[in-house]
């Protein structure tokens, strides 16, 4: 019976001439799973090793950030802002106390001003060193990660010395920030970049010239430049396609317009482009924070403001660089001490739009590599 | 009695004397997993950075230095493995299920019996031991696609498959980096290829120094291990072929994972380092036992080498992609180890028309390497990027 089966499958007329009859079948990918950054659950519809389709599922950390930010005092709002994205949290203050203050037309003071750019810079380089070290394990070698958060941590041993927090800071105020810098902060930032500035050729040193690394990422995951346009690609995810677009550069909020920094770009696309983009801003990053110690004047740290003061109607919009792109916060006002409609617009909720047209034809592990190279942080998406 | 002799064609004492040494082995194997562990997670940390398991075991140990802390850690482990639940989720195929973890603990056990830790000192000779080795061995990755299909998970299934594909690609360089030393030898016997290692007066490390590499490499393939660990991926297949195993059969994987991979060292150590034989001694006709001894240190020194060698490799790389392992395995690997065989036997020859001593074989091997050096560069092999699928 058995071997009569058989036989009727080898020898039974089909469209492929008769060969053994293969199956697609649905592979359901997280919300609880090692490599999807969180929980992100993606439904693939498989045939064997191959994707066939993917639809990305997102919705499984909603907290409704947007709607609790309607009840609560414009100051009281930035908390809940740290949980927009915890791995750049002073990014995620930032965006939105920058809404506020244009809605309310408060100009900071300048030493304000040059400590956003520190912490934000710091948090970019927590923030890559994270994807680093994820990356890495995504793809399969274990020890870049150790690496990475070793060196992180120096990150948030700073962050820890300036507000007292290590992941969710609530740092960035409207009108300034929460607590002054000192000059032993700023000489243990220099103390931390003399450190770490000569160990990103070793990160660099494990997988460049790597050929699995190499077979791995390059041609991997490429997106096209039309591509890019249309999904709405930002940071250095469109950097990696050849365009050297940067908030900080193109729309410079804060002190950005005073300070020398490249914008590295690559032309491939590819997942190994964007890792390469990812390094490279890395330096860049140090160079900024470097200028920033030279620079960063003396003076207040912010604006004296009444804890439930109000904003002027009115909506607005504003952009900043996040590490994972253009993150930009719609904000209106009715008049109250309250938001009334407070909006993200998140980087990495775009760019997970594009994996169901990135992960078609590709094999299983490649989808842990183009998933883990455009940086998406779950959180954000959901919000 | 008299059965025992009729059948097996040995002597009783001869029979008790390999029921011991199996009872050795399996012992051995049971130990030497336990330290193995241990061992690899200590590697891992002094690699990363850190000082991995430092609070178990005497404290004063642990003082001491890193590499003295934590002793205990993988005994605590076993025994939380072995009382935990064995958890056999409902819609699985159980005969297999169970059976797998068995099997391949079993496998493991049975190839050891061929391997010479020491002169005089293996289970039993056989006459035939490398095939013995490579033909049990292979046999694992019917455990791991029994496992995998019997899971009924996807992920078990595709990491079974993945090591099916994959065992295809990589036994068969295996088998033919070890036909070198075969021909070398003019044997299968292990202890014979040992012998032969002397008589020659070079270990064939140097004749077949391209079927050395090629056969460490396709052993990480063969014992799963990173960067070729596809079949058990973690970060893609959650743990592959064992996402549903438990308590102690999971830890049969594991110790079997680990056992393994000293088999296919020592089989190394064996054929290409020269097993026992300690290094710059003359091997006495009759097998003192301070020698024997000397041997038996001299081959654990050899094979930890590689184990450690192979912890180093699994610490540093990041994982292949399967299809690229298949085309490293089918385009490099198997026509290199053809060429091996071919430089082997011109070796074999020369050994044998023009009576060379050990120093002369190096010499000529040391001169077939360079001719295959000369021969890749006019050749132009294309590097393995140049095979990537555009997708």
């Amino acid at each position: 019976m058995l071997i009569r089966t058989w036989w009727c499958a080898l020898t039974s007329p089909s469209d492929d001439g008769g060969a053994l009859r293969t199956e697609e079948f649905e592979l359901n990918m997280g919300p609880q799973h090692p490599s999807t950054h969180g929980v992100l659950r993606m439904v693939l519809k498989m045939d064997g090793e191959r994707v066939v389709d993917c639809d990305p599922v997102v919705g499984y950390l909603h907290r409704s950030i947007e709607k609790m930010a309607e009840n609560r005092t414009f100051t009281q709002v930035i908390p809940v802002t740290d949980r927009l994205d915890y791995c750049t949290s002073m990014t995620s203050n930032y965006v939105y106390v920058l809404a506020v203050e244009k809605l309310a037309d408060l100009t900071p003071p300048p030493r304000a001003e040059y400590i956003r750019v520190i912490m934000t810079e710091l948090n970019r380089i927590a923030s890559h060193l994270l994807w680093y070290g994820t990356f890495c394990l995504e793809i399969g070698a274990t020890t870049p990660f150790l690496y990475s958060f070793r060196d992180r941590e120096k990150v948030l041993d700073l962050f820890e010395s300036a507000c007292g927090a290590r992941l969710l800071y609530n740092y960035i105020r409207i009108g300034g920030v929460g607590q002054d810098i000192n000059q032993k902060f700023l000489d243990r930032m220099i103390e931390f970049l003399d450190y770490w500035e000569p160990i990103i050729p070793e990160y660099e040193a494990l997988l460049d010239e790597n050929p699995i690394f190499y077979n791995r990422t390059v041609g991997v995951g490429t997106v096209p430049l039309e591509m890019c346009r249309s999904y709405g690609v930002s940071g250095p995810n469109v950097r990696a396609a050849g365009v050297a677009e940067d908030v900080r550069r193109d729309d410079p909020f804060a002190v950005y317009k005073d300070l020398e920094f490249e914008i590295p770009t690559e032309k491939e696309s590819d997942v190994f482009a964007r890792y390469r983009v990812r390094m490279r801003e890395l330096r860049e990053s140090a160079k900024i924070l470097r200028q920033c110690y030279e620079k960063i004047p003396s003076g207040p740290y912010g604006l004296p403001l009444n804890y439930r003061f109000k904003v002027p109607e009115g909506e607005t919009y504003v952009h900043i660089e996040s590490p994972r792109g253009d993150i930009g916060c719609f904000l209106a006002s009715s008049g109250g001490d309250k938001p009334w409609r407070c909006k993200f617009r998140t980087p990495s909720f775009v760019h997970i739009q594009l994996f169901k047209k990135l992960l078609e034809g590709v094999l299983i592990p490649d989808i842990m590599a183009i998933c883990a190279s455009f940086d998406i942080v779950l959180p954000e998406t959901d919000r | 009695m008299d059965l025992v002799t009729a059948y097996t064609g040995q002597d009783v004492a001869l029979v008790l004397i390999m029921l011991l040494m199996l009872a050795l082995i399996l012992g051995f194997i049971a130990g030497s997993s336990l330290i193995l562990i241990w061992a690899e997670r200590k590697v891992a940390a002094r690699i990363q950075n850190r000082v991995g398991p430092m609070m178990t075991g005497p404290r004063k140990f642990a003082e001491f230095s890193m590499w003295t802390g934590g002793l205990l850690q993988t005994a605590a482990d076993a025994i939380k493995l072995l009382v935990k639940e064995l958890i056999i989720p409902s819609k699985t195929d159980a005969i297999p299920f169970i059976a797998a973890p068995v099997l391949i603990v079993t496998v493991c056990v049975t190839a050891y019996i061929v391997i010479p830790f020491g002169p005089a000192f293996s289970v039993s000779d056989l006459n035939i031991g490398v095939v013995h080795v490579v033909a049990i061995s292979s046999l694992t990755v019917l455990s791991i696609v029994m496992a995998g299909w019997s899971s009924n998970s996807k992920y078990s299934l595709l990491g079974g498959l993945r090591s099916a594909a994959q065992m295809l690609s990589y036994e068969i360089p295996l088998i033919f980096a070890l036909l070198g030393p075969i021909l070398l030898a003019g044997g299968l016997s292990m202890q014979k290829m040992v012998l032969a290692q002397r008589e020659y007066g070079c270990w064939f490390l140097l004749p077949s120094l391209l079927g050395f590499l090629i056969y460490y490499v396709a052993s990480i393939a063969e014992v799963n291990r990173p960067p070729f660990d596809i079949p058990e991926a973690e970060s893609e297949l959650v743990a592959g072929y064992v996402s549903e195993y438990s308590g102690m059969m999971f830890a049969m994987f594991f110790l079997a994972e680990f056992a393994n991979m000293f088999l296919v060292c020592s089989v190394a150590a064996t054929v290409f380092l020269g097993g026992w034989l300690v290094p710059f001694m003359p091997v006495p006709d009759n097998p003192t036992p301070v020698y024997i001894l000397l041997g038996i240190l001299t081959f654990f020194l050899k094979t930890s080498f590689l184990v450690f060698i192979m912890m180093w490799i699994r610490w540093t790389f990041p994982r292949v992609r399967p299809d690229h392992l298949m085309n490293l395995g089918w385009k490099y690997l198997f026509p290199l180890s053809l060429l091996n065989l071919l430089i082997c036997a011109g070796i074999a020859v020369l050994k044998d028309v023009y009576k060379l001593n050990g120093w002369g074989i190096s010499l000529a091997s040391l001169g077939a390497l360079a001719m295959v050096m000369l021969l890749l560069q006019v050749v132009r092999i294309p590097r393995p990027d140049t095979f990537l699928e555009k997708a």
